[in-house]
């Protein structure tokens, strides 16, 4: 569409030209304008992302004129309001990896077989039951599913697992919650990824005689596997990126935890509890930023791994 | 004998794969179910339209809803010319080149960026940067950051799927560019953009992290107050507040009401997607 309007374009400025008339001069300087706008806008939302990048990143690094980059990496120590203050990240970057890590572990398995279904197998109504379903919720706010975190598996686990409903919090709660949040996202990125494919690579693996589950198992799932990765790394993306449910559901305690019923810290709800204690420009507000800075390049990484991925399945 | 065991293999896995998306059914409506059933008996007239209270039970949530309402509507307002422009560039104008690439990439950055660090953005540079403290101006800026690449993705597809005809036909006919895209392309890619924008906007009423150190956690004492330097707290600011760290001998309850209120929201803001759109492409297919 875009070569023949840059051509179409040009003729109409050059008929308008050579009539000449006020009109054809006014649409044309309108043109510009709005052209020389759009572009502006587009120029804009880059200006955005890198200004994120630049202001994060410089407030963020502002933390190592107090702390060495391999303490705040590697000491599992801290205690920024402490006499000697210290700032170990550690055991947040730990939490972090372990929690996204587990709810993908609990959330894909579901949401790949529920893919394959909608996919595959489900009767018409209850494909057009389910989808709109999923849309509804990516759409629910993460607070609420924090609440019902917070309201019924703590408890529940608590109760399980410790005998009291209070000592539910940890990494497990938030991995249930977050695999539930990040389930709907994965389930339809995949869908999309099987349902795309073309319909011969079925119909051939049928009529060799394969039955349905070895037609899902060896042919369409090796198929479609670029776009299920693509689901499952927007799904990581989320889980790592996500604040507020966490933050109800996993203790807040600073500490590497001992089992996955231990209050402990993620990089998120680290800086949403102690953005409000701290003044800025002082160390314990850079380290938060700085923190801040990791979880942008653990995304931006994420998006060039995502094209990485996808990229590979256009040569084929 | 091999044949028997793959159809015997065939059937266990279909019945797995029932099982699996009766599960997943059953998962969604499950929460569903648990949303509503604890905050529905919570929602009352007093409840939606009155003031909180911090301390005292019977606290309603009345200026947080309208908190809500506004900073969403001053974000759209900030991102909406911006997130739409850079959709019609990258629809209509934009060739393969580093330019058009950058941008692509930007947009999808800014998507991947998780909200939390939009907050830190917004506390740095609007709140004191600019001076604006924690206010529903900052709130809001910050917000439209977050709602801008979902606005130019959803720009770009809509314009896509007109038919490029379209835009051949009227540019055949003498009109500008910028005609087309005002009289011609605009207005057909209309359902899809209203589509977008009600995404935009279901997403961004629930948005929390960006608001706490942008917007705040207090509202305030008028109502209803359009003063862009009042603290805004929104109603998903409050549902967690109220969930974590209120000291209302009520909070669970106003926290299960919030979110019972929030799931409404949405639930409406999906039906007045699904039911035009159903409409519309009934009229399209002659009802298949």
């Amino acid at each position: 569409m875009s070569v023949i309007s840059e051509r179409q374009g040009r003729q109409a400025e050059q008929s308008g030209g050579a009539r000449s008339t006020a009109w054809s001069k006014r649409q044309a300087r309108q043109d510009r304008l709005m052209r020389s706008l759009f572009i502006g806008s587009a120029v804009l939302v880059s200006v955005v992302i890198f200004s994120i990048i630049v202001f994060v990143g410089f407030q963020g690094s502002k933390t190592f004129r107090d702390v060495s980059v391999v303490e705040f990496f590697f000491s599992t120590k801290w205690s920024p309001s402490a006499d000697s203050p210290s700032f170990g990240a550690l055991p947040f970057l730990y939490s972090t990896i372990l929690l996204a890590g587990l709810s993908i572990l609990l959330a894909v398995p579901l949401a790949l077989s529920g893919a394959i279904f909608m996919a595959m197998i489900a009767p018409r109504w209850i494909r057009e039951i389910m989808r709109p379903a999923t849309d509804l919720f990516v759409g629910i706010p993460s607070v609420v599913y924090g609440l019902i975190g917070l309201t019924v598996i703590v408890p529940f686990l608590g109760k399980t697992f410790h005998g009291s409903s209070s000592a539910g919090y940890g990494i497990l709660p938030a991995a249930i919650v977050l695999a539930v949040m990040v389930m709907p996202t994965i389930l339809s990125v995949s869908e999309d990824a099987l349902r795309s494919l073309p319909g011969a690579l079925r119909e051939a693996s049928l009529a060799l005689g394969a039955t349905r589950w070895q037609t899902i198992w060896r042919v369409l799932l090796p198929a479609a596997r670029p776009g299920i990765l693509t689901g499952v790394i927007l799904g990581l993306g989320r889980a790592i990126g996500e604040t507020m449910a966490v933050f109800m559901v996993i203790g807040n305690a600073p500490v590497v935890p001992k089992s996955l019923l231990d209050s402990t810290t993620v990089l998120t709800t680290a800086i949403v509890k102690d953005m409000a204690n701290t003044f800025f420009n002082t160390p314990w507000n850079n380290a938060l930023y700085l923190m801040a800075l990791v979880l942008l390049l653990l995304s931006l990484f994420l998006i060039l791994l995502i094209r990485f991925v996808a990229g590979r399945s256009e040569v084929k | 004998m091999k044949k028997t065991h793959s159809r015997l293999t065939d059937r266990i896995a279909t019945v797995y794969f029932w099982l699996a998306g009766l599960a997943i059914i059953g998962i969604l409506g499950w929460v569903l179910y648990d949303i509503l059933s604890k905050g529905l008996p919570q929602l009352s007239w007093h409840f939606i339209t009155g003031k909180p209270s911090e301390v005292s039970a019977g606290g309603g949530v009345g200026p947080m809803l309208f908190n809500s309402f506004y900073i969403l509507f001053l974000s759209l307002i900030f991102s909406l010319p911006v997130g739409i422009g850079a959709g019609i560039y990258l629809a209509v104008y934009a060739r393969k080149s580093r330019f058009s690439d950058l941008v692509r990439l930007s947009v999808e950055a800014l998507a991947s960026v998780p909200s939390i660090v939009f907050g830190l953005f917004g506390a740095l540079l609007f709140v004191s940067w600019f001076g604006w403290k924690i206010s529903i101006v900052s709130g809001a800026a910050t917000l439209s950051l977050l709602n801008l690449p979902v606005l130019v993705r959803v720009t770009e597809e809509s314009l896509r799927s007109v038919p490029s005809s379209y835009w051949e036909a009227s540019l055949a006919l003498g009109s500008s560019r910028w005609q087309t895209i005002r009289k011609v392309l605009l207005p057909s890619a209309m359902p899809g953009l209203i589509t977008g924008v009600t995404l935009v906007a279901g997403r961004a009423l629930g948005e929390t992290a960006v608001l706490i150190y942008t917007a705040g956690t207090a509202a305030s004492r008028h109502f209803p107050d359009f003063g862009l330097k009042e603290m805004g707290a929104t109603l998903a600011v409050h549902l967690w507040y109220s969930g974590s760290s209120s000291l209302a001998p009520d909070a669970r309850q106003i926290a299960q009401g919030s979110s019972a209120l929030l799931v409404l929201i949405v639930l409406i803001f999906n039906l007045a997607i699904a039911i035009p759109g159903r409409i519309i492409q009934k009229r399209l297919t002659g009802g298949k």
